[in-house]
């Protein structure tokens, strides 16, 4: 489904990624774990161009990322991503947020995108907030209605970007809910988190980064019980506590 | 000296002014801020293109046009734009455009160079994820810009957008220029046949005083709410 080979980026003279290689299979949930600047966020933004690379290769669904001749709004709109600060869009009520790629891009009809926005907001249990604004919403609600938006458009596979990192505490948990349901009925799942208790309950890799390398890659059952390295020890001693 | 002044002037004559004379620059001035706001927003996403040559070609053309005097732009376009339009089209002898039409066209591009600066800093100020996000659901990055940053960035700015038309349509007394009958125009054509000057300019003054004073506080009593509302 998802299969990174040797990607590396440069921020100017600074290399952010090196040599970084995966492959995701189809219904596989990795997460991504690692200390803050270890290139986490940046790798899993490279797998639906929003973060271009210079070296290596990222293939999705057969597609090539890197490629000058791949269109990537086409490719973008099968993968569907959510973001560590939702990114709703302010000026839209929350309908409008989940129908408006589909009208636009997919070339929906109105009714029929409001149907099946309408739908995967109500599985976020959100269905009574559709007239509002994403202003009005805590940010747990917010998170819930950008995985909405972000379902409504059928992705094969979908990324997480920090979903949990700018919520209260009391909010991660409806969050996590919502991506723990999702994993267990198949999704294709790449999620960048430090929320250790969601990897063990529905990872089925756990990835882990450091300097822009990945050192780890390897079955949940590996990485919690025998990590190799001094690194991944020392990260996963720090945040369970 | 009060005692000398005939303020009767105004009474025989504000049908006239306002008729006449407010309305051709309350028009002008709405049209010139649809038409600038327009081209401004265009020039303000030219502004911020990364093709160096576009970008540098849109810079280029609004500090030039913020750099001249505005008279000097109306006196220019009223007697260039028919020989231009005459060029464009062909056509052996200079194009009629008249005074309006030349005023508008000229008021509309010199406009377009300030809201272009106000539309710039709108477009910067929608935060970079918002197109992440826009582009991460599939949008071109046109459809990104028609669809989440210009309505962001136009609501952000709203309150600069209309402090600019109010300073629009104080210079839209400058086509008096032209001899056009604007506000300050046609009191200009009654103080002189009148020879009541100074009681004309006066009355003048205050109708644009409690005009754009008025929509001053309008608009920063709209800011305040929207700075509420957000």
């Amino acid at each position: 489904m998802i299969e990174l080979k040797n990607v590396g980026k440069w921020y100017g003279e600074f290399k952010v990624l090196s040599d970084c290689s995966s492959r995701i299979e189809k219904g596989e949930v990795v997460v991504i774990c690692g200390p803050s600047g270890s290139g986490k966020s940046t790798l899993i933004k490279t797998i639906n161009g929003l973060e271009p690379f210079q070296e290596g290769q990222i293939v999705v669904d057969g597609i090539s990322v890197g490629d000058r001749a791949t269109n990537l709004p086409k490719l973008r709109s099968r993968i569907g991503m959510v973001f560590q600060n939702f990114e709703l869009f302010p000026h839209m009520s929350v309908e409008r947020n989940i129908c408006i790629a589909q009208e636009k891009v997919l070339k929906r009809r109105p009714d029929e995108a409001r149907e099946r926005g309408l739908k995967y907001l109500e599985r976020v249990g959100l269905i009574a907030h559709k007239d509002k604004f994403p202003g009005q919403l805590s940010g747990g609600q917010q998170q819930r209605v950008a995985i909405a938006r972000a379902l409504s458009m059928d992705p094969v596979a979908m990324l997480f970007d920090e979903p949990t990192s700018a919520l209260d505490p009391e909010m991660i948990n409806e969050v996590l809910d919502v991506m723990v349901d999702l994993a267990q009925e198949g999704m294709t799942m790449v999620v960048v988190t430090h929320e250790m208790g969601f990897a063990q309950k529905v990872a089925d890799r756990v990835i882990f980064m450091d300097k822009g390398c990945i050192i780890e890659d390897c079955t949940k059952a590996e990485f919690f019980t025998t990590q190799r390295s001094e690194r991944a020890q020392s990260f996963l001693s720090k945040i369970i506590r | 000296m009060l005692g000398d002044f005939d303020f009767d002037v105004i009474q025989r004559s504000w049908v006239y002014l306002f008729t006449t004379g407010m309305a051709f620059t309350i028009k002008l001035t709405l049209l010139a801020m649809v038409g600038g706001i327009f081209f401004g927003t265009i020039l303000a996403i030219l502004r911020l293109s990364r093709i160096r040559v576009v970008s540098v070609a849109a810079a280029t053309y609004v500090n030039l046009i913020r750099s001249i005097p505005l008279v000097l732009v109306i006196f220019w376009f009223y007697f260039l734009v028919p020989y231009v339009g005459a060029w464009l089209i062909g056509a052996q002898q200079p194009i009629k455009v008249g005074a309006f039409m030349s005023s508008l066209i000229t008021f509309t591009l010199f406009e377009a160079a300030y809201y272009c600066e106000i539309m710039r800093a709108g477009i910067q100020s929608v935060p970079r994820g918002q197109v992440a996000a826009a582009e991460a659901l599939g949008m071109t990055s046109t459809q990104a810009m028609m669809n989440v940053v210009l309505p962001q960035a136009f609501r952000n700015m709203v309150p600069v957008l209309l402090t600019q038309t109010i300073i629009l349509f104080q210079d839209v007394s400058l086509v008096y220029v032209l001899s056009i009958p604007d506000f300050v125009g046609a009191a200009t054509k009654v103080a002189q046949r009148d020879g009541r000057i100074v009681e004309m300019y006066l009355f003048v003054a205050v109708v644009y005083f409690l005009m754009s004073y008025g929509l001053s506080l309008l608009v920063k009593r709209q800011a305040r709410r929207m700075s509420v509302a957000a």
